[in-house]
């Protein structure tokens, strides 16, 4: 059985993702060079992410300089300063940066570990079947078992309602991922199915993650 | 009362205070003490006493308010019109007509609450008998500053409904009223866009066969084209009429994007330049007449303002009725004495004249209106053909046009009955020939046997083996016309890359055999204008007209005279317009191409008369027209309203192109934005864009500078106007040339010479 708490403290030992810049094809390298090891990094932002993140390297190639931008927000851990001005192939680590966990994404992965994740087949809005959602009403979605093949769903979508049954693991619905009349998109989570066993486990260690977890 | 006295005086100094924008005033600092020191002793005097106290400061309040008047400059009199005291379009209703109804307006619940439209009629009377006009009132509504107004701006669908009620009037036949009070049109895309809707407003408006009279208050650019286009355009002293905001000439002025903000001195520099005050537009004959505002611009109060508009209104409404009915002798009779009366002082309430059109006298009506905007900005720009060449162009038209009313008109109603008798002629002769020279085409036949059976060998081989598809039908790779850009030698990064994958490609590849496309993506890199001379059109079927025709500096916008000498001295070039005849496939046409690296393909006075010239060409020719922007800024801003009136210039004269049966086809490339997009191109029922080209109203800058709001990503791509039924298509740079001569082949009117 999947030990959440230990995974948790996993988590909280190595509280961030750190990555390997490489070059994405050879060429010469110019570092950032206002940028040193521990110097903080913004990916890329704006209303559209229109606006690039931090600039970290160039590499030309053909006289065509191609600019490495940051890709998420995080920390310069490693400039590989001995290649700066130098011909790299493709491939070649020209730096490592971390990227501390934000809350949203210490649940996600523990969520990620410990549901089963249903995803919507196809764009449409999606309800349960009348007796599940009378259940669902009335006494939360922790009340409904649910086991391969069950008819869960209907499936609206142009004025034509089709009924879908539920494939996986047999368990309790631990979240709902949709309302009532929401267009869901096609691979978007409907619900997330755990053992009821662990249903308890999750809600701890998902109430200690909202409040211990440290952001910025 | 005397306390509500002295706060209107007050009001009356905020007033001044804030037109003159914080300006060192020592007649604002006189009226602040004499106040001060009023206030201070107000509570010890006597009634009697404090009367005549407030009515000396009243006194001092007129001789300051006249001084300062005469002093105003331009800029002063932008904030007079922004200012929300000023009268609005509700006020006019209330103060000028005797009776209105809002159409479609219920405060914020109207579909734009910038536009308001009214059904109003105003009594006259004659002898005892009343009469009562009616009147669609269309105009901007900025209701003191109120916030759902938007200050005026108009979205794409306000203008639509203000049109869609020109058209009811129309059907009505009753004259139309707008009101211009706008900074400028919302710049939005929407289905539709700002300048999809404009340009509508435009084409539809210069066919509106009902008299339409404009008051300009605020006319900022392409918003107040869009319902500002009428037979009689008249403008308060104290409003402007301009091409751009002075804040906003002046950023471009002063190059500014982002951070500190234009100096005041630039941009009251800027206002100056802009010539946009009545006067000015007056002298340079944009605007017919002059409503004189009282001192420091007409407000809510001033009740004799009312009065002399709506005798202006009545009197302008009337002369246009009257210069299009009836006989002509009698007609300038009657505008005589009209104006003779009026200069006695005639009370327009007490004469009466119908409003309403005869069929004849609509078609006379917006004929005088295309002749009276061809007529505007002639002197705008350089004409550098000498009166003898333009006097042989002219003899050359005048045959021309002859010549092809001969051939296409007359001799194309008879083409049947004329080659039906030829026919004839030529059966009976051939056959008589045939019997004749028999035994002499025997013996030719048997000296020349060789080339017989060349001849028969071709047919067979056509006949027999698969089409070639050959060089003339297929140029890829085989550009006459490489760009320079080709001869680098160096990687060039496809902007999609990161998202679609596409590999570095070799610029002597990209530019030259790819023709600028990206081969994995499609993405069409920028390409010069030569490119599509050479590569689109027949080879060496170009041949230029007009190109003495050169833009100026008609306003003597300080320093742009260098500025335009530098630009003709880069390119080589006289104007941003290039007009030329050319064949495509053989079929003749006329085009006017607008070029961006002349100061960005802006559009000015010389530009608008080469493209109306154009027009005017290919619909003598009958041939079709086209219109290939290869990019455009907008209207040219030092240019200010010779500039700006452009828009419906060149509107009107595409619209007479496609009335008399024309085929008027744009096509997009690169960045084409604002005014010329907002009017004469936007019109077009037929607009094309080239791949990864833009098109819209505003740029991204503007928008967010406007709005607000930042515009998403490839707001203006071409696939959004597509999208939102701007354009009809999209081509791949490589195949203009065939995906013109198809639409040459199945679009287009009646009067096209090889249809």
């Amino acid at each position: 059985m999947l030990d959440i708490s230990s995974l948790l403290e996993e988590i909280k030992a190595s509280p961030y993702v750190e990555s390997r810049i490489t070059a994405p094809h050879c060429g010469v390298v110019r570092f950032n060079e206002t940028l040193t090891p521990g110097c903080k990094l913004v990916g890329p932002n704006g209303i559209w992410k229109e606006k690039p993140g931090t600039l970290l390297a160039s590499i030309e190639r053909e006289r065509c300089p191609r600019n490495i931008n940051a890709l998420e927000k995080g920390e310069l851990v490693e400039v590989k300063s001995d290649l700066a001005g130098q011909f790299v192939e493709a491939g070649t680590e020209i730096m490592r940066v971390r990227h501390f966990l934000s809350r949203d994404e210490v649940l996600q992965i523990l969520l990620k570990q410990a549901l089963h994740l249903f995803n919507a087949p196809e764009k449409a809005k999606y309800y349960f079947v009348p007796s599940v959602d009378i259940k669902i009403k009335n006494t939360g979605p922790k009340s409904v078992s649910v086991h391969d093949g069950m008819e869960l769903f209907i499936i609206s979508r142009m004025k034509r309602e089709t009924p879908l049954r539920y494939s996986g693991p047999d368990g309790v619905i631990y979240a709902v991922y949709f309302s009532m009349n929401q267009n869901i998109d096609a691979g978007q989570p409907l619900i997330g199915v755990c053992p009821p066993t662990q249903v308890s486990q999750i809600e701890d260690v998902s109430m200690r993650v909202q409040t211990e977890w440290p952001e910025d | 009362m005397d306390e509500k006295k002295f706060h209107q005086l007050q009001e009356r100094y905020n007033y001044m205070r804030d037109i003159l924008a914080g300006k060192n005033n020592e007649n604002l600092r006189l009226l602040a003490s004499r106040m001060e020191e009023l206030a201070g002793r107000m509570p010890g005097l006597a009634p009697a006493e404090l009367k005549e106290a407030l009515k000396t400061l009243e006194d001092l309040f007129n001789f300051v308010e006249k001084k300062i008047e005469a002093e105003l400059t331009p800029m002063d009199k932008v904030r007079i019109v922004r200012s929300p005291q000023r009268v609005c379009l509700r006020d006019i209703l209330e103060n000028v007509y005797d009776n209105y109804t809002e159409i479609g307006s219920q405060g914020e619940h109207s579909l734009d609450p910038a536009i308001l439209i009214a059904r109003a009629y105003i009594t006259r009377r004659r002898g005892k008998r009343t009469i009562n006009q009616s009147v669609m009132v269309i105009g901007h509504e900025k209701g003191h500053g109120e916030e759902i107004r938007n200050g005026g701006s108009a979205t794409p669908w306000g203008n639509a409904k203000a049109l869609h009620y020109m058209k009811v009037a129309e059907t009505e036949n009753i004259p139309i009223h707008t009101y211009v009070f706008t900074p400028g049109a919302f710049p939005v895309e929407d289905t539709p866009g700002a300048a999809q809707q404009i340009a509508k407003n435009l084409y539809d408006m210069g066919n509106i066969r009902v008299p339409v009279l404009s008051v300009f208050s605020e006319g900022g650019s392409g918003g107040a084209e869009a319902i500002g286009l009428a037979d009689r355009r008249l403008m308060f002293s104290h409003g402007y009429y301009s091409v751009i905001s002075p804040e906003g000439g002046a950023a471009i002025e002063g190059n500014v994007k982002k951070g500190p903000r234009a100096t005041p001195e630039l941009i009251e520099t800027c206002a100056e330049q802009l010539r946009l005050t009545a006067e000015d537009n007056l002298r340079l004959g944009y605007i017919d007449g002059i409503i004189q505002e009282p001192d420091l611009g007409a407000r809510c109060h001033h009740y004799d303002f009312f009065r002399l508009l709506r005798q202006e209104v009545l009197r302008a409404t009337d002369e246009i009725v009257l210069g299009v009915r009836g006989i002509v002798p009698f007609r300038n009779m009657a505008l005589r004495s009209r104006r003779k009366k009026t200069e006695e002082g005639l009370n327009m309430d007490t004469v009466h004249v119908r409003w309403n059109l005869s069929p004849s006298a609509q078609e006379r009506l917006v004929e005088r209106r295309h002749r009276k905007f061809r007529r505007y900005s002639l002197s705008a720009f350089k004409d550098k053909r000498n009166s003898g060449n333009r006097f042989r162009e002219r003899i050359c038209d005048v045959l021309s046009e002859l010549f092809y009313c001969i051939r296409y008109d007359l001799l194309r109603s008879h083409q049947q009955k004329i080659s039906n008798f030829f026919g004839e002629i030529h059966s009976e002769t051939s056959f008589f020939f045939k019997n004749q020279t028999a035994p002499v085409r025997r013996l030719i036949g048997r000296l020349f046997s060789g080339t017989k059976a060349r001849k028969n060998d071709a047919a067979e081989k056509q006949l027999t083996t698969l089409s070639d598809w050959s060089s003339d039908q297929d140029q890829r790779g085989h550009w006459a016309y490489v760009s320079p850009k080709a001869k680098e030698d160096k990687a060039v990064i496809c902007p999609n890359a990161a998202t679609h994958g596409c590999l570095d490609m070799w610029a002597p590849d990209l530019y030259g055999e790819f023709a600028g496309v990206c081969t994995h993506c499609g993405h069409h890199f920028p390409m010069e204008y030569q490119w599509y001379l050479y590569n689109v059109f027949d080879r060496g079927s170009v041949r230029e007209f007009n190109s003495d025709i050169e833009c100026g500096n008609p306003n003597n916008y300080a320093g742009f005279d260098v500025k335009i000498e530098k630009a003709k001295a880069a390119t080589g070039l006289k104007s941003s317009c290039i007009t030329f005849d050319a064949t495509l496939n053989g079929i003749n046409l006329v085009v006017a191409m607008l070029v961006a690296p002349f100061r960005g393909g802006s559009f000015g006075a010389a530009e608008g008369e080469k493209f109306i010239l154009a027009s005017e060409r290919a619909s003598r020719k009958r041939q079709p027209f086209l219109a290939y922007v290869h990019g455009t800024a907008g209207i040219r801003i030092q240019e200010g309203v010779n500039g700006v009136i452009q828009m419906p210039r060149c509107t009107m004269a595409v619209r007479r192109y496609i009335d008399a049966g024309g085929l008027y086809l744009v096509v997009y490339d690169t960045n084409s934005y604002a005014g010329p997009v907002a009017s004469f191109l936007g019109c077009s029922p037929y607009q094309f864009g080239i791949r990864s080209s833009n098109v819209g109203f505003a740029g991204p800058g503007v928008i967010q500078e406007t709005t607000g709001v930042a515009p998403a990503p490839h707001y203006h791509s071409v696939y959004k106007a597509i999208a939102r039924g701007h354009i009809q298509g999209i081509w791949d740079r490589r195949e203009a040339r065939f995906n013109l001569h198809q639409s040459m082949m199945t679009m287009g009117g009646r009067n096209l010479y090889y249809k």
